[in-house]
């Protein structure tokens, strides 16, 4: 069993070296440039936390990539770094070569749940994004487009807590795609749905993607789901949160999420997820 | 899966829901406005056994009536208000329950009015002047209808300036103790200690303080409303998630936004629980003040009335106030509601 994890281990090492290879081939294609980030948290006690040490990455112009890992990894961390919502201690963060320094519609963000404002419409909701910018009354037409592209028309006039959490969270994809956003940046958006809903938004998402070629970039803890919509998947570790694998998924899409290659990918991932937290405790690894 | 959700969207009201019947709803109806017209039978047929005067004072169309013809009257419009009202919730089943849920309390005031009617006026068996009957605290209106009009317009104004100048102050200051942590430092302690005061404390001070009178009864009810609304504002500012200021953040959204967009929509729910609780103090400041020296209002009436004893006017004045402040409540409690729709169905209310 052990020398199973440490061959399927070595695969997935000569893969990801591959990928980085091929990335620093090619800078230009890249949109979002992480270089040697770092990221410690302070909590009350005095005690220290290395959310992110040493984190680099490059994400292409118009790639599905997902940032998957244990709880703590940092892979929230991250995104609120390039979202502008965070600022690292070290290194830097670029989008289009310009470096990240607060937030900006350039960079959409869809929070887990909740992020609706109770108080608006869903047709409220989704003007927002452009009330927002001071654009609402030149782009008026596209809320309903918006509306009409996620499927919910008839609920312009309802409230949030009127409908359903899939809803919601369609609601809340559009309200940061209306910006048109150079990348789309997503934050479990379907970690609270039940499996049905997930698919069907997974498939939205995916929808989306294609219509506008807006960069995805998506944490989640479900390995099924990053198997499913990325093109490379990232995989973190925590203590201190730093990348561990970039793996390629190199299947067209749709996706069969019961094909041999997609199960593959999946044991390969769920391997290396596991062989990262036992590496934690080494006197079971010895 | 329909049965389901009727159970569980349906509050279990006492029983089972039924349907109220036509015939049924008639005899709800019926028995409404007999308790009124009980009264009215009571005072037309009971004997007048002590020596009450029994004045008479013009009337528009009804020409001269006297104290026991304007109670009638009064009796008759009541009984035409819930006539009316029963017609008008004959259409709608929610309606209807509605209607017949207050059919045995709307009998009895019916009955009790009867018999106030008949130991206040008729017999005089409570304490007089004490406790009149109703047709004698019905006199005071029809004694100087033009004077209690004047004496309401009064009070209106004093509490139109309070609570408009109030509001507003009250809604800015908890808008900037919110958001800014220096103003929150030196102002939040300043509202806590003040906050509790009650404003009529002030009352020496504002006296000497403003020119007139009803300045410095202004003042008083400013405060009232001011420093409860600010504190109730800041902490429904403070308290907005911050994920809401974060996806406003996201979206492109500057400071202006965050403030008049995310956080006073945030803290509205908190808002009018503050002009709510802030109503409460100002009608007992309004009422004192005028009370306590002003050239009018219902509570300077209620005074002036108390000199010469006739408590029959206090309680006119105690009537309208009632009806005054409740419809003072109405008013904020329909502008609420529209504001607040959004919660419609999200709190229990």
């Amino acid at each position: 069993m052990s020398e199973n994890t440490k061959n399927t281990s070595n695969t997935i090492h000569n893969n990801s070296s591959n990928t980085s290879g091929k990335r620093a081939a090619n800078p230009k294609d890249a949109i979002l440039e992480i270089e040697h980030v770092n990221r410690t948290y302070y909590d009350t006690d005095g005690n220290t936390v290395e959310a992110l040490k040493d984190v680099s990455l490059s994400v292409r112009r118009g790639e599905f990539i997902s940032l998957i890992g244990s709880s703590g990894c940092g892979k929230t961390t991250l995104l609120r770094l390039i979202a502008g919502l965070d600022h690292p201690e070290a290194g830097t963060l670029r989008l289009n070569g310009t470096e990240i320094n607060g937030t900006d519609p350039q960079r959409g963000y869809v929070f887990q749940q909740g992020s609706l404002f109770p108080w608006l419409t869903i047709y409220q909701n989704i003007a927002s994004g452009l009330k927002a910018r001071h654009v609402y009354k030149e782009q008026k037409a596209e809320v309903a487009k918006y509306i009409e592209l996620i499927g919910l028309n008839g609920f312009e006039k309802v409230f949030p807590h009127q409908i359903s959490g899939g809803m919601a969270q369609r609601v809340a994809i559009a309200r940061a795609l209306i910006n048109k956003p150079e990348a789309l940046l997503l934050d479990e958006p379907m970690g609270a749905l039940d499996s049905f809903t997930r698919a069907d938004i997974q498939d939205k998402l995916l929808e989306l993607w294609r219509l506008y070629q807006t960069t995805m970039i998506l944490v989640t803890h479900d390995v099924d789901e990053a198997i499913y919509l990325s093109d490379r998947i990232v995989i973190m570790t925590p203590r201190p949160g730093k990348i561990s694998e970039i793996l390629e998924v190199k299947l067209s899409h749709p996706r069969d999420r019961g094909g041999e290659e997609f199960l593959a990918i999946r044991k390969k991932i769920l391997e290396k997820l596991h062989l990262a937290n036992a590496s934690q405790e080494p006197e079971y690894n010895l | 899966m329909g049965k389901l959700t009727t159970l569980f969207q349906r509050k279990p009201k006492q029983g089972s829901i039924k349907k109220i019947t036509n015939a049924q709803y008639v005899l709800f109806a019926v028995i409404t406005l007999l308790g009124f017209f009980i009264a009215i039978v009571v005072n037309r047929t009971f004997p007048q056994i002590a020596d009450v005067k029994i004045t008479s004072y013009p009337l528009g169309i009804f020409g001269e009536v006297t104290i026991n013809g304007f109670y009638e009257i009064i009796l008759a419009v009541l009984i035409f208000i819930y006539l009316l009202n029963a017609v008008y919730s004959f259409f709608d089943s929610d309606r209807r329950r509605k209607f017949a849920s207050r059919v045995p309390f709307r009998f009895v005031i019916g009955i009790a009015i009867a018999l106030w009617d008949v130991f206040g006026t008729k017999l005089l068996l409570l304490p007089q002047p004490f406790f009149p009957g109703p047709a004698k605290i019905l006199e005071a209106f029809l004694m100087e209808p033009a004077y209690i009009g004047q004496q309401i317009l009064y009070s209106l104004r004093l509490f139109g300036y309070g609570f408009v100048i109030g509001v507003t102050a009250g809604v800015l200051t908890g808008i900037l103790i919110g958001w800014f942590p220096k103003v929150y430092y030196w102002v939040h302690p300043v509202l806590r200690i003040s906050g509790v005061i009650p404003a009529v404390a002030w009352m020496p001070f504002a006296l000497t303080l403003f020119p007139t009178p009803f300045s410095a009864a202004v003042f008083l009810i400013t405060i009232c409303q001011w420093f409860t609304i600010a504190s109730l504002t800041a902490q429904g500012i403070q308290s907005t998630p911050k994920t809401h200021f974060e996806v406003a953040k996201t979206l492109g959204a500057k400071t202006p936004y965050l403030v008049f967009r995310v956080a006073i929509p945030h803290a509205m729910p908190q808002i009018f629980t503050g002009i709510a609780v802030a109503n409460g103090f100002t009608f007992t400041t309004l009422v004192m003040v005028e009370m306590m020296g002003q050239p009018g209002g219902l509570g300077y009436y209620i005074n002036a009335s108390k000199v010469w004893s006739a408590y029959y006017k206090v309680f006119a004045a105690i009537i309208v106030m009632a009806i005054l402040f409740s419809l003072i409540l109405k008013i904020v409690g329909l502008v609420e509601s529209r504001v607040l729709r959004w919660q419609r169905g999200l709190v229990k209310r």
